[in-house]
């Protein structure tokens, strides 16, 4: 069982992207993941109309 | 010749080089000798193209000679962050991987767009790794230096940028912005930087970060050699997606127009928290000075930054997901550790971070139906020491890195332009940002310069060196 409760979530996509993470790295990409997270709850929490478009081809 | 170049502007170059009291070789070797003098120091430039150099200076002195026309940049030295491609460089965007690409082929459009007005490549930058940075730090080439303190950060991602420049080694450099890498190290090292509108200027045959948010600037010591720059770049370009096909809006003839009919504001709420006093003091100066007593919330402006960091982590991820896989001890760890975690966002909560981005782009814009102008700080204090870890803000501390960059990360989320202006405390600098509507660079410009005339806004002379 996962020490941390990101770590199975970790595991699971670093398998599925095939992208290394090494145990030495695991607690800095916790960290970090973590703050992602935290952050995109921040604009998740946000109630937007479902008709809004996103904004990625964007124009000033 | 009669003129010696060290100490002046961009301008005063280019005059006397037209008025032949002054030969672009002779700037060029001035140029080269500042930095064999001073970049052991600095530690700014990462190649110096000297031979390249002095072959353009020797071809705009022969124009000169033959009585052809020069541009309005004729012989003025410039460098460019190591992100913008080179011709016979391998673009190595601050890293260790990229130095095994083969060299570019050719020249970052910016870089070409300069030399057609005359000015003179001495070399490439230092900058954070892949530009995912705001120290100035970087563990393959080492920090490039502030030139005010050298125990102090330059800023990043352009740390070099503003290195060089504040350090008077080149009146001008070119930089990138993606969340504030172009206004940070002008705070830091006390000089002016321009990020455009999102889309103004050509990104084309530049190595990209964050492809929503990638800008590219001028970093200068004075508004007149900012804008000069800034209009020798502007124009389509069909080589980069993003880039406007609006027509050249030239803004030097414009920049004498000072302050009059300009509705300006004080950015409050999340602008007027996390910083600590002289950012207050810098922000109250360029106030006092402007006459600025509205002040403004920008709404939603925490959650602006924190769909800025969620974008950013992810397309950056994104462009680096297969030198994650096959070269990840060849990153700084730190920044590799970011970029997997960034890999790891789930993808809905990026979705609904770009449709922040809509939504917020349509309040902010509002903003400007009452005025012109916003002011707010550039970065929350000073250049830190090179290397420090935390800083206290509002009794809290937090960690340096990440947070350096959160008065800049809600502006350039949404592309407005913004020129960053100087305030030359004591100790050291620090910057604030004149922030306009999109399009409206002439605006922050004119801003700026009035500010400078007043004496207020000033990159002063390097005092580390």
């Amino acid at each position: 069982m996962a020490a941390e409760p990101l770590d199975d979530y970790i595991d699971a996509v670093a398998k599925a992207l095939a992208l290394p993470v090494e145990e030495a790295w695991r607690p800095a990409v916790r960290a970090n993941l973590e703050v992602s997270l935290r952050l995109a709850r921040l604009v998740d929490e946000f109630p937007l109309p479902d008709e809004t478009e996103p904004a990625s081809i964007y124009s000033a | 010749m009669t003129v010696k170049s060290d100490g002046l502007s961009a301008q005063q170059i280019a005059q006397a080089i037209t008025d032949r009291k002054l030969s672009a070789f002779e700037a060029t070797e001035a140029a080269l000798a500042r930095i064999a003098a001073h970049d052991g120091v600095l530690n700014s430039f990462t190649d110096v193209t000297a031979d390249r150099a002095r072959t353009t200076a020797r071809a705009i002195d022969a124009k000169i000679a033959a009585g052809e026309s020069v541009g309005p940049l004729a012989g003025v030295p410039f460098a460019v962050k190591n992100l913008f491609d080179v011709k016979g460089l391998s673009t190595r965007a601050g890293s260790k991987i990229n130095r095994d690409l083969a060299p570019a082929s050719r020249d970052a459009t910016l870089i070409e767009r300069m030399e057609a007005a005359g000015a003179v490549l001495v070399g490439a930058l230092n900058m954070g790794e892949y530009a995912y940075d705001f120290t100035g730090e970087n563990v393959h080439d080492g920090p490039s230096r502030n030139p005010h303190d050298p125990t102090r950060m330059s800023g990043g991602s352009s740390g070099g940028s503003g290195s060089a420049v504040g350090g008077a080694l080149v009146p001008i450099a070119l930089g990138s912005d993606t969340n504030g890498s172009i206004r940070v190290p002008s705070s830091f090292c006390g000089i002016f930087g321009l990020k455009p509108t999102y889309g103004r200027l050509s990104r084309a045959r530049s190595f990209p970060f964050v492809a929503s948010f990638d800008h590219l600037g001028p970093f200068a010591r004075n508004v007149g050699d900012l804008a000069l720059a800034y209009d020798a770049m502007q124009g389509p370009d069909a080589a980069d997606a993003a880039c406007t096909t609006r027509p050249v809006e030239p803004v030097t003839p414009l920049l004498a127009e000072g302050l009059s009919g300009l509705r300006i504001a004080i950015a409050g709420g999340y602008f007027q928290k996390n910083v600590l006093p002289e950012a207050v003091e810098a922000v109250a100066r360029v106030a006092r000075a402007l006459d600025a007593t509205q002040t403004i919330e920008i709404p939603e402006a925490a959650r602006a930054r924190a769909a800025a960091y969620v974008i950013s982590t992810t397309e950056g991820a994104s462009l680096h997901l297969d030198r994650l896989r096959k070269r990840p001890n060849d990153f700084d760890p730190a920044v590799r550790d970011r970029l997997i975690a960034g890999a790891m966002v789930p993808a809905p909560l990026v979705d609904r971070a770009q449709k922040f981005r809509r939504w917020y782009r349509a309040k902010v814009l509002e903003l400007f139906k009452s005025a012109d102008v916003i002011i707010a700080p550039a970065t929350p204090c000073i250049a830190p020491k090179l290397g420090q870890a935390t800083f206290v803000l509002d009794g809290v501390e937090l960690p340096v890195r990440a947070n350096i960059g959160i008065h800049t990360q809600p502006i350039s989320f949404i592309g407005l332009p913004v020129v960053a202006v100087p305030v030359p405390l004591e100790p050291m600098p620090i910057g604030v940002q004149i922030i306009a509507a999109p399009w409206r660079e002439d605006i922050a410009l004119r801003v700026a310069h009035a500010l400078e005339r007043m004496g207020v806004a000033a990159a002063p002379a390097p005092r580390g060196l």
